[in-house]
C-alpha cells in the first residue's frame, strides 16, 4: 500500500510539475500576479510530493519488500541497516529518483529562500526548473519505475554489489548529486534571465549564492568518490580519468569557472554574455554526464543500441534543454548592451584568464571522454583514453591557472598593477622555490614532484598575502589586527581558502611520486619495512559480519621500534554474489597512509600482501575539505545571504562609486 | 586602449591557449591512447603493427593455463575461442581474476608473447570490461543480457 502511494505521489508530481511549467510562466509573461504567485506553493508542494514517494521507496528497501523488482535485485534481508537505506540510490531507478528529488528540493529552497526576488523572474525560474523536473519524473515514470512489482515475490533478494556495501558510498551520490543537480537552478536562472530580458548585477547577486551550494557540494562529491577509489578499489589509485569521474569534473570545472565570471558580473556589470552562457554550460555538462552514466552508453556502445529506450529519452532531454536554451541564447545575446569596460591587467582580466583556462581544460577532458565513443560508434575501432592523454592535456593546462591564482588576487578592478603583484607574491614565490629545493634534497625522485609541490607550496602562501597586506602592518596590535582579520568581508577569506584548498590538494598529488610500493609474501610476525614505519602482521584470524565472512590480519605500525598503530587488513566474501572484496588497512600518519591489502592466506601460513607508503596523500582530500569551506565562508558574507539582494540592489547604485578594494 | 584593442587581445589570447590546448590534445592522442583488440585481431595485424605499441587484449582466460611461479610471477592465455595469445604478468592478480572469465590485459607485445603491466578482470558478475563483452556478443558465445554498471555513481 505505501509503495502505491509513494508511485501515485509521483504522478501527482508530474501533473503539478506540468502546471507549474506553465502557468507561472504565463502570468510572468502577462504580467498576470495571481498566475505568478502559484509558483511558489507549487515548488514546494512538488518537492513534498516526490519526497513522499522517495520515502515509501526507503520504506520498501527498509522493510525488505522483495515483492518490488528493485528491492529485490538490489538488496537482501541481512544487510546492515545503513546499506539498506543507501541501497535506495545505489542503483539505476533509485538513484533516478534521488536526482528528481534533488531537483525539486532546489525549486522549493529558491521558493522558500527568495523572498526578494522579483517575482516574474521567480516566477520563470521556477517554471523552467519545473520543465526540468516534468522531463525527469517522464523519464522516471516510463522507463525507470523504482516501484514495478514482482508477480511471485522471492523469499530473499540478491543483495546489493558489495563493492557499495561501504560508509563513503552511502553518502557519495547524495553530495554528488546535490552538486550536479544544483546546477539546474543557476541553468533556470540563466533561461529566466533570457526570457525576461533582466541580465544585469542583481542577477548574478541572485545566482551566485545558488552557484556557490552546487560547487561546495560538487566538490565534497568529487572528494568522496575518489577517496571511495581509493580505499575500495585495493591499491590505492584514487583518480583513473575514467569517463564516470569524468562526468562529475567537467561540470566542476565550468562551474567553477561560472563561479569567478558571475563575480565579475556582479561587480563590475561585465561579462554578461559569457555569465550567462556558462551557466547554460555547467547543466548542459550535468546532463551530459547524466547521459553517459545512465544511457548504458559507457558500458558498450552497443548495449546503447539494443536497448535504446533510457538511452534516447536523455538524449531527448538533453537536445531539448541543451537545444532550447542555446536557442534563446543566440537569440537574446545580441540585444545585450556590453557592460562595464577594463583593461587587460586587471581583475577582470584575470577572472577573464581562469575562465579561459577552466573552460578549455574543461574542452580537453571532454575530447578525451567522449572521443573513443565517437571513434567506436563511427569506425568500430576501439580505443581507450587513459590516464597520460589527460596528464599531457590538462596538467599543461592548470599549471597556469595555478600561477596566475595569487596575482590575479592582488589585481586592482579595472585597471591593474602587474609590477606591484608581482612584488607582493616574491615571498611566497621564494618560499616555494626553498620548499621545492628542500623537499628535492630531502625526498629526491622525479623532478616534477618537488617543482608541483613548490607551485603548491606559492599557491597556499600566495592566497593569504592579500589577506594579510590588509590586516597586518608596521607596529599594528594583535588586537587592532583580529579586529581588521574579522571585519574583512568573508569572501575574501573565502577566496584565500578555496584557493588554498587547491594548494594542498596540488600537493597531495605531486607528493604521489614518492610513494613506496611493496607486493610480498610473509609470514606472521615478519617484520616488514616501508618508508620510514615496520609493518608486521600480529594474527590472522576469521570473522563474521552481518551478511559476509572475512579473514583479517591484525597488523601493527612501528616506528623505530615504538607501536605507532594497528591497521586490520581483511578479506570478505560476501555469500550472496559470490563475490570478494578486500578491505584495505589505513592508517594516517602526519599527511601520510599506510595501505595494506592482503591476498588469500596460502597453505603455509604465509600471505600475499600489498603495502604501500603514500606521503602526503591525505593533502589530496584535505584540500577538498578547505576548498569547501572557503566556499561555506563566501556563502555566509553578508553580501551574499540569500534576501539581501534586493536590499543590496538598491545601495549598489550608490556604491558602484566606491569599488570595494576586494 | 580602445574597445577594439582590448577586444583584440582577449580573442588573440582566447585563440592562443586553444591552439596550445589543441596541440597539446593532438601531441597526446599519439602516446596516451591504447588499442583494443582481441587475439583473433591481434593474430591478423601483428605485423602492421608498431613495435612496442601499447596494447589491450581482453578475452577469456583459457582454462587450465594459468602458472604461477616464485616471486608473483604468472603465466597465462587469453582466447576468445579462435585464437590465443600468451601473456606473462609479475604482480599480484586482481581479486576477481578466474579461469574462464573475462580479463583485459595492458601491455606490450614482444615476439609472440604478451608482456602485460596492468591486468582487469571484471567487477561483479554483471560487469565485465566492456571490450570483451562487445567481442564475446559479436561471436555470440556471451550469454547475460543483464547491462552491468561498474558502481552506481553517476
Amino acid at each position: 500500500m505505501i509503495v502505491e502511494i509513494g508511485h501515485y505521489a509521483l504522478v501527482l508530481a508530474l501533473a503539478l510539475a506540468l502546471v507549474q511549467g506553465v502557468l507561472p510562466l504565463a502570468g510572468a509573461l502577462r504580467g498576470d500576479a495571481a498566475l505568478m504567485a502559484i509558483s511558489r506553493p507549487a515548488a514546494v508542494t512538488q518537492f513534498v510530493l516526490i519526497g513522499l514517494s522517495f520515502l515509501a521507496l526507503t520504506y520498501a528497501h527498509v522493510v525488505s519488500d522483495f515483492s518490488l523488482v528493485n528491492v529485490f535485485e538490489n538488496s537482501h534481508s541481512a544487510k546492515p541497516l545503513i546499506y539498506k537505506i543507501s541501497g535506495v540510490w545505489g542503483n539505476h531507478e533509485g538513484s533516478m529518483l534521488l536526482w528528481v528529488l534533488i531537483l525539486a528540493l532546489f525549486g522549493a529552497l529558491v521558493a522558500v529562500f527568495s523572498r526578494s526576488m522579483p517575482d516574474d523572474l521567480r516566477a520563470i525560474v521556477l517554471s523552467v526548473q519545473s520543465w526540468i523536473a516534468a522531463a525527469f519524473l517522464l523519464f522516471v515514470l516510463f522507463t525507470s519505475n523504482p516501484f514495478a512489482r514482482l508477480a511471485m515475490p522471492p523469499m530473499e533478494g540478491r543483495d546489493l554489489n558489495p563493492l557499495l556495501q561501504d560508509p563513503g558510498l552511502a553518502i557519495h551520490p547524495p553530495l554528488l548529486y546535490v552538486g550536479y543537480v544544483g546546477f539546474s537552478i543557476t541553468f533556470s536562472f540563466a533561461a529566466a534571465a533570457l526570457i525576461s530580458g533582466r541580465i544585469d548585477a542583481a542577477w548574478a547577486r541572485y545566482v551566485r549564492p545558488w552557484t556557490l551550494v552546487s560547487w561546495i557540494f560538487l566538490t565534497l562529491g568529487i572528494a568522496m568518490g575518489s577517496y571511495w577509489a581509493y580505499y575500495t578499489l585495493g591499491w590505492g589509485g584514487f583518480w583513473f580519468w575514467d569517463p564516470v569521474e569524468n562526468a562529475s569534473l567537467m561540470p566542476w570545472l565550468a562551474g567553477t569557472a561560472l563561479l569567478h565570471s558571475a563575480a565579475v558580473m556582479e561587480k563590475r556589470d561585465a561579462l554578461k554574455i559569457w555569465t550567462i552562457f556558462l551557466a547554460i554550460l555547467a547543466f548542459s555538462l550535468s546532463l551530459l554526464g547524466t547521459f553517459l552514466v545512465r544511457s548504458g552508453v559507457l558500458t558498450s556502445v552497443h548495449a546503447f543500441a539494443t536497448d535504446p529506450q533510457r538511452g534516447i529519452f536523455i538524449l531527448a532531454i538533453l537536445i531539448t534543454f541543451i537545444g532550447g536554451s542555446l536557442a534563446l541564447f543566440a537569440f537574446r545575446a545580441s540585444s545585450l548592451k556590453p557592460g562595464g569596460i577594463f583593461a587587460p591587467v586587471s581583475r577582470e582580466g584575470a577572472l577573464v584568464l581562469n575562465n579561459l583556462l577552466l573552460t578549455t581544460s574543461c574542452a580537453t577532458v571532454f575530447v578525451g571522454t567522449l572521443y573513443p565513443l565517437a571513434l567506436e560508434a563511427m569506425t568500430g575501432e576501439k580505443i581507450s583514453v587513459g590516464a597520460p592523454f589527460f596528464n599531457l592535456t590538462f596538467g599543461p593546462l592548470f599549471v597556469p591557472i595555478v600561477l596566475a591564482m595569487p596575482i590575479g588576487q592582488m589585481l586592482a578592478w579595472k585597471r591593474g598593477d602587474l609590477l606591484g603583484a608581482a612584488q607582493r607574491v616574491v615571498l611566497a614565490v621564494l618560499i616555494g622555490a626553498v620548499g621545492a629545493l628542500a623537499l628535492y634534497a630531502l625526498q629526491g625522485g622525479p623532478v616534477v614532484a618537488p617543482v608541483l609541490c613548490g607551485l603548491a607550496l606559492y599557491l597556499i602562501i600566495g592566497s593569504f598575502v592579500e589577506i594579510a597586506g590588509r590586516i597586518a602592518g608596521r607596529r599594528v596590535p594583535i588586537s587592532v589586527m583580529a579586529a581588521r582579520a574579522l571585519g574583512l568581508p568573508r569572501s575574501a577569506w573565502g577566496t584565500a581558502f578555496a584557493h588554498a584548498g587547491i594548494g594542498l590538494t596540488l600537493f597531495g598529488l605531486a607528493a604521489t611520486s614518492w610513494g613506496v610500493e611493496r607486493i610480498l609474501i610473509a609470514h606472521v610476525g615478519d617484520d616488514i619495512r616501508i618508508g620510514p614505519y615496520e609493518v608486521r602482521v600480529e594474527r590472522v584470524e576469521p570473522r563474521m559480519g552481518s551478511n559476509y565472512r572475512e579473514w583479517v590480519a591484525h597488523t601493527r605500525v612501528r616506528s623505530g621500534g615504538v607501536d605507532v598503530a594497528t591497521i586490520d587488513p581483511s578479506r570478505r566474501s560476501f555469500s550472496t554474489r559470490e563475490m570478494v572484496r578486500t578491505e584495505a588497512g589505513i592508517v594516517t600518519l602526519g599527511f601520510g597512509q599506510i595501505y595494506m591489502n592482503i591476498a588469500d592466506q596460502r597453505d603455509d601460513g604465509s600471505l600475499d600482501i600489498r603495502l604501500y607508503w603514500k606521503p602526503y596523500v591525505a593533502l589530496i582530500w584535505l584540500g577538498a575539505l578547505v576548498m569547501a569551506f572557503g566556499g561555506l565562508l563566501s556563502l555566509s558574507d553578508r553580501r551574499l545571504r540569500i534576501g539581501v539582494a534586493k536590499r543590496a540592489g538598491a545601495r549598489a547604485q550608490v556604491a558602484r562609486n566606491v569599488q570595494p578594494a576586494e | 586602449m580602445t574597445r577594439k584593442g582590448r577586444r583584440l587581445t582577449l580573442i588573440a589570447s582566447a585563440l592562443s591557449v586553444i591552439c596550445i590546448a589543441v596541440g597539446l590534445g593532438l601531441y597526446a592522442m599519439k602516446d596516451g591512447v591504447v588499442f583494443f583488440v582481441t587475439p583473433t585481431e591481434l593474430a591478423a595485424k601483428t605485423k602492421e603493427m608498431r613495435p612496442n605499441a601499447r596494447l589491450r587484449i581482453g578475452g577469456l582466460v583459457l582454462p587450465g593455463s594459468l602458472v604461477k611461479s616464485g616471486d608473483r610471477h604468472v603465466a597465462f592465455v587469453i582466447s576468445d575461442n579462435q585464437s590465443e595469445v600468451k601473456v606473462s604478468y609479475t604482480g599480484l592478480l586482481p581479486d576477481l581474476f578466474r579461469e574462464g572469465q573475462g580479463v583485459v590485459a595492458e601491455g606490450t607485445l614482444a615476439g609472440d608473447e604478451f608482456k602485460a603491466d596492468s591486468v582487469l578482470a571484471k567487477h561483479d558478475e554483471k560487469y565485465m570490461p566492456r571490450e570483451v563483452a562487445d567481442s564475446l556478443k559479436k561471436q555470440g558465445v556471451w550469454n547475460d543480457g543483464g547491462q552491468g554498471t561498474k558502481t552506481a555513481t553517476p
